[in-house]
C-alpha cells in the first residue's frame, strides 16, 4: 500500500508484467495487434485507478477522455495533415487535459449519483458531437484516413504490429512509472486520505476540491494519451471509443482486476481482453452472460478482484504455514 | 410518458430506497417480453398481459431482492453499480438467448388502434390511451405514497432505518415490497411503451441513460420530480429532434448538466 | 488585545428554530476555556462555525484579529485553527502514523509533492513521530487506526490536530465514550499541550472540565448563560439550576 508506512522498493513481481509482455512479443507474434489493444487498455485502466482506486471519484464518463484523445489524434492527422507521432501524442493529451480541467472543475463538487451522471452525460455529449459532426469525425462510419509518420522518422508501423506493440509498451511503462511515483508520494497519500475521509482532509486544512481538480486532470491526460494510442496503432477512430459502453468495459476490467491496488489495472484488461477476444465473436450471448456473472460474483464476493483474491489466497497460505511451523515448534 | 411510468419505478427504488438502481431497464425490458409473449403465444387479452407483465416482474424482482439487492444495501456506490452493469449483461445476453436479435412483436387491440378525436384533431388512440392511463397511475401513486401508512412507512423506513425496526416496521419486507412495486412499475411501463420503444435485448442499455436523466433531474425520493422530469426531457428531446435534428440528443445531456449543476439534488429532490 | 478567537454577536438559525443566538465569545491566547451547557445547547452548531463546517446566519467571528467569517475552512486552518471531533473521526484503515502524516505535511505545504515517495520524508516521518511519542502512541504507530483501543483513538484525534501546530485548539468532548480510567490518560496528556496553544474544549465530563479549565462559558439554548472561572460557575445557581434540570431528566 502507498503512504508513509510504504515500503517503496520495487519488489521482483512488479518486474512480471514487463517479462510477461516480452515473452509475449516473442513468442506469439502473430497475437501483437491483441497485445497492442491490451497495453493501451491498461494504460487506460490505469489512468482510471488514479482517480477510482486512489482518490475514490467514481465516474461512469472516463470514456470522454480516452475517445476525445483518439479522435484528436486522428483529426491532428486528417485535417491538419500533421503525422508526426508525437505531436499527435501531445494534442491528444493537452486536449484531454483541457476536458478534466474543465470539467473536473465544473462537476467535482458533486457527488455520488449527481456525479455518476453529471460524467456520464458529459462522454453522451461528446458521443453525440462525434456522430454528428460527420465533416470532422466521420460519424457513424468512424474517422478513417489517419496517417502516422515512422516513430523519431525511423521505426515504421509495420503489418504486424511490432512496431505498435513495442511503442505502446514504452508509452505504459513511462505512464505506470508516473502512477507509481505518484501513488507513493505525498500527494497519493493524501489522495487516499480523501478516499478514506474527506471530513477529516477538509478538517486538516486541505483543500479538497482542488486536489480532486488536479488529480482527474493528470487522469484524463493519461486517458486522452491512452485514446491516441489506440488511433495510432489502428490507423482508424470509430464511434465506440466514446460514450457509456467504454466507460463501462473499463471500470468492468479495473474492478476484475482489483481496484487502487495499481496491478489490478495491469490483470483485469489482460483477462477481459483476451476472453473478449476468444469468446465475443462466436459467442456474443455466452461472453456477456458470463461477464455480467463474474462482475456480479466479484461484487458480491470478492470485492478487492482478482489481485485481492491472490492476496487473500496468499495471507491464507502463509497463516497456514505459520501455524504449522508454531505447532510443530511445540510439539517439540 | 412511458419513460415517465418506468422512472418512477426507478424513482421508486432508486429514490425511495436509496438504491442506485442501473439494471431498471431490466425490468422494464422484461415487461415488454412479458407482455409480447403472453400475447402472441398464448393468445392473452392485451389488459391481462399488462397485469401479467406487472405481477410477473413484480414476482421475478422480489426473487432478485431476497438473493442479490438485499446484501448492496449498506454497501457503496460503485459496488451497487457494478453489480447492476453485471446483472444488465446478464439479462442481455438471456434475452438475446430467447428472443433473437428481433424486437418483440406487440399487437394492440382493435379498440386501441386508430385515430380518436380530441379538440378536433385526430391522435392515435393508443397514445391518447397512454396519457389517460399514466395520469390515473400517477395519481395513486401520488396518494399511495403521501397519503398511506406505507407511504409513512417507506418514508421512515429510508430516513432512519435503525429507528424504523425499532419502532415495529419490518423493513425487510418493506424494502423488498417496494422493490417489487418499483421494478412492478418498471415492467408495467415496458409493456405499455413496448409498442413506442421497442423491445428488444439491447433495451436496458439503449434507454438506460434516459432513465437516469429522468431521475437524477427529477430528484430523487420524489415522485412529482421524474414526472416533470420526464416530460421535459421528452419535449425537449422531440422538440429538438424536429427543429435542429443536426444537434440530436445533444440538447438533452447539454440540459441535464445544467439542471444538475444548478440544483444537484435535482428539480424536487429531497437528499441530495 | 489580541485575542486569539473571537465571536461577535453570531447568529445561527435553522428556518424558525434559532440555535445560536448573539453570541459574544472571546478566547485569550494560551487559554484552557471549557464550553459547557446542556444538551441541545448548540455547543455542536457553534463550533461547526468556528471551524466554517456551517456558515452563521449573521454575526462575526475572528482568528488572531482577522475575520474569517467567510473564510473556508480549510483556510481557517492554515490561519492557526485545528480541532478534533466528538465522533472519531481518522482514517480508519491507514496506519496511525499516516494519519499524522497526512496532517503534518499538509501544514508544511508539502501535501502536493508528487515525485518522491512518502516515505522518504523523513521530516514528515519524524515529526509525527515525536507527535506520537508525545502522546504515549509511538508503539501504536504502524497500526491501523481501527485497531487502537477507543481511548488510543481519541488521542489520534489530538494528534492530527497538533500535526497543524494550531494557534487555537478546539476539542469537541475529546473523553466522549472513553472508559474513566482512559479519560484521566487523555486529561494528562492535554494537560502538557504547549502553553502557547489557546484551547477550546467542549466537554460532558464535569470533572474532566473543572479540573482542566482555567474559564468556563455555560450555553444554554443558543444563549450564554454565564462565563468565568470554574470556582464562580460551580457556585452559580442559574448554572446549578439547569444541571439540575438535567439531571433529573437523565
Amino acid at each position: 500500500m502507498s503512504g508513509y508506512s510504504a515500503d517503496t522498493r520495487i519488489r521482483w513481481t512488479e518486474w512480471l508484467p514487463w517479462v510477461a509482455a516480452g515473452a509475449f512479443f516473442f513468442l506469439l507474434p502473430e497475437y501483437l495487434s491483441l497485445g497492442a489493444r491490451i497495453l493501451i487498455f491498461i494504460l487506460f485502466a490505469l489512468s482510471l485507478d488514479l482517480i477510482l482506486g486512489y482518490a475514490g471519484i467514481i465516474t461512469l464518463g472516463h470514456s470522454a477522455f480516452f475517445g476525445l484523445g483518439a479522435y484528436t489524434a486522428g483529426i491532428v492527422s486528417t485535417q491538419l495533415a500533421i503525422n508526426e507521432p508525437f505531436v499527435q501524442l501531445a494534442a491528444a493529451a493537452a486536449v484531454a487535459a483541457l476536458l478534466g480541467v474543465a470539467t473536473g472543475a465544473v462537476i467535482l463538487r458533486t457527488r455520488a449519483l449527481t456525479l455518476l451522471m453529471l460524467t456520464l452525460a458529459i462522454t453522451a455529449i461528446l458521443l453525440e458531437v462525434a456522430n454528428k459532426a460527420t465533416w470532422l469525425t466521420g460519424g457513424a462510419d468512424g474517422l478513417s484516413g489517419v496517417k502516422v509518420d515512422p516513430i523519431l522518422g525511423f521505426f515504421r508501423f509495420d503489418l504486424y504490429g511490432r512496431t505498435a506493440f513495442l511503442y505502446c509498451l514504452i508509452a505504459l511503462f513511462l505512464g505506470w512509472w508516473v502512477v507509481r511515483r505518484l501513488i507513493y508520494s505525498p500527494f497519493g497519500a493524501m489522495l487516499t486520505g480523501i478516499r478514506e475521509n474527506t471530513t477529516r482532509m477538509h478538517a486538516i486544512g486541505a483543500p479538497v476540491y482542488w486536489r480532486l481538480v488536479l488529480v482527474y486532470t493528470i487522469s484524463a491526460t493519461m486517458a486522452g494519451i491512452a485514446g491516441a494510442l489506440l488511433t495510432q496503432t489502428n490507423q482508424f477512430v470509430g464511434l465506440n471509443v466514446l460514450g457509456l459502453e467504454p466507460s463501462g468495459d473499463i471500470l468492468v476490467m479495473l474492478i476484475l482486476g482489483g481496484v487502487g491496488r495499481l496491478y489490478g489495472a495491469f490483470i483485469g484488461p489482460v483477462v477481459y481482453l483476451i476472453a473478449q477476444d476468444y469468446l465475443a465473436k462466436q459467442y456474443p450471448e455466452y461472453w456477456y452472460f458470463g461477464i455480467g456473472t463474474l462482475l456480479i460474483a466479484v461484487v458480491l464476493f470478492a470485492p478487492g478482484g482478482i489481485l485481492g483474491m491472490v492476496d487473500k489466497l496468499r495471507d491464507k497460505w502463509l497463516s497456514l504455514y505459520k501455524q504449522k511451523s508454531s505447532a510443530r515448534a511445540s510439539a517439540r | 410518458m412511458i419513460l415517465y411510468v418506468i422512472s418512477v419505478g426507478l424513482s421508486v427504488t432508486m429514490g425511495l430506497m436509496g438504491f442506485i438502481n442501473l439494471a431498471h431497464g431490466v425490468f422494464a425490458m422484461a415487461g415488454g417480453f412479458i407482455l409480447s409473449t403472453a400475447m402472441a403465444r398464448f393468445g392473452v387479452p392485451f389488459p391481462l398481459a399488462l397485469v401479467a407483465a406487472f405481477v410477473l416482474v413484480s414476482l421475478g424482482s422480489i426473487f432478485l431482492e431476497k438473493i442479490l439487492y438485499s446484501r448492496l444495501y449498506a454497501r457503496g456506490e460503485l459496488s451497487q453499480v457494478l453489480f447492476c452493469i453485471g446483472l444488465i449483461l446478464v439479462a442481455m445476453a438471456v434475452a438475446r438467448l430467447i428472443y433473437g436479435n428481433l424486437a418483440a412483436p406487440v399487437f394492440l387491440p382493435d379498440y386501441l388502434r386508430g385515430q380518436v378525436q380530441v379538440l378536433g384533431r385526430d391522435f392515435p388512440t393508443y397514445r391518447v390511451f397512454l396519457i389517460l392511463f399514466s395520469g390515473v397511475l400517477i395519481l395513486s401513486l401520488w396518494t399511495g405514497v403521501e397519503r398511506t401508512r406505507w407511504g409513512a412507512m417507506v418514508r421512515a423506513a429510508v430516513d432512519n432505518r435503525g429507528m424504523a425496526q425499532s419502532v415495529g416496521i419490518n423493513t425487510k419486507r418493506l424494502f423488498m415490497i417496494t422493490f417489487a412495486l418499483g421494478s412492478g412499475l418498471a415492467g408495467l411501463g415496458g409493456a405499455l411503451g413496448a409498442d413506442i420503444l421497442p423491445v428488444q435485448w439491447g433495451y436496458p442499455f439503449e434507454h438506460l441513460v434516459y432513465f437516469l436523466i429522468v431521475v437524477a433531474v427529477g430528484g430523487l425520493g420524489s415522485l412529482r420530480g421524474p414526472f416533470v422530469a420526464a416530460l421535459l426531457i421528452g419535449i425537449a428531446d422531440t422538440a429538438c429532434k424536429y427543429w435542429v435534428p443536426a444537434l440530436g440528443a445533444f440538447l438533452v445531456y447539454a440540459a441535464t448538466i445544467g439542471i444538475l449543476l444548478w440544483r444537484p439534488q435535482g428539480l424536487f429532490g429531497v437528499r441530495a | 488585545m489580541a485575542f486569539a478567537l473571537q465571536t461577535e454577536k453570531l447568529c445561527k438559525s435553522f428556518g424558525a428554530l434559532t440555535v445560536a443566538e448573539q453570541i459574544d465569545f472571546r478566547l485569550e491566547p494560551g487559554a484552557r476555556h471549557a464550553l459547557i451547557g446542556p444538551n441541545g445547547a448548540g455547543k455542536t452548531t457553534f463550533v461547526n462555525m468556528l471551524t466554517g463546517a456551517i456558515a452563521p446566519t449573521s454575526g462575526k467571528i475572528f482568528l488572531n484579529d482577522q475575520e474569517v467569517t467567510r473564510t473556508s475552512q480549510a483556510a481557517r486552518v492554515r490561519l492557526g485553527l485545528g480541532r478534533t471531533f466528538q465522533i472519531t473521526t481518522l482514517f480508519r484503515s491507514l496506519p496511525v502514523l499516516d494519519n499524522v502524516a497526512l496532517a503534518v505535511a499538509e501544514r508544511r505545504g508539502d501535501a502536493q509533492r508528487m515525485w518522491r515517495p512518502a516515505s522518504a520524508h523523513r521530516e514528515i516521518i519524524d515529526e509525527s513521530l515525536e507527535l506520537l511519542a508525545t502522546l504515549g502512541l509511538a508503539d501504536d504507530a504502524a497500526a491501523a487506526a481501527q485497531d487502537l483501543p477507543y481511548g488510543k483513538q481519541r488521542l489520534v484525534e489530538v494528534a492530527i490536530a497538533l500535526g497543524l501546530r494550531p494557534k487555537v485548539l478546539l476539542l469537541d468532548e475529546p473523553a466522549a465514550g472513553v472508559p474513566s480510567a482512559d479519560t484521566e490518560k487523555i486529561l494528562r496528556h492535554l494537560e502538557k499541550l504547549s502553553a502557547e496553544i489557546a484551547i477550546l474544549i467542549i466537554e460532558h465530563d464535569m470533572d474532566l472540565v473543572f479540573r482542566f479549565a482555567q474559564r468556563i462559558t455555560v450555553l444554554v439554548q443558543g444563549q450564554v448563560l454565564v462565563e468565568g472561572p470554574p470556582e464562580e460557575i460551580a457556585a452559580d445557581k442559574r448554572v446549578r439550576d439547569v444541571y439540575l434540570g438535567e439531571a433529573t431528566h437523565a
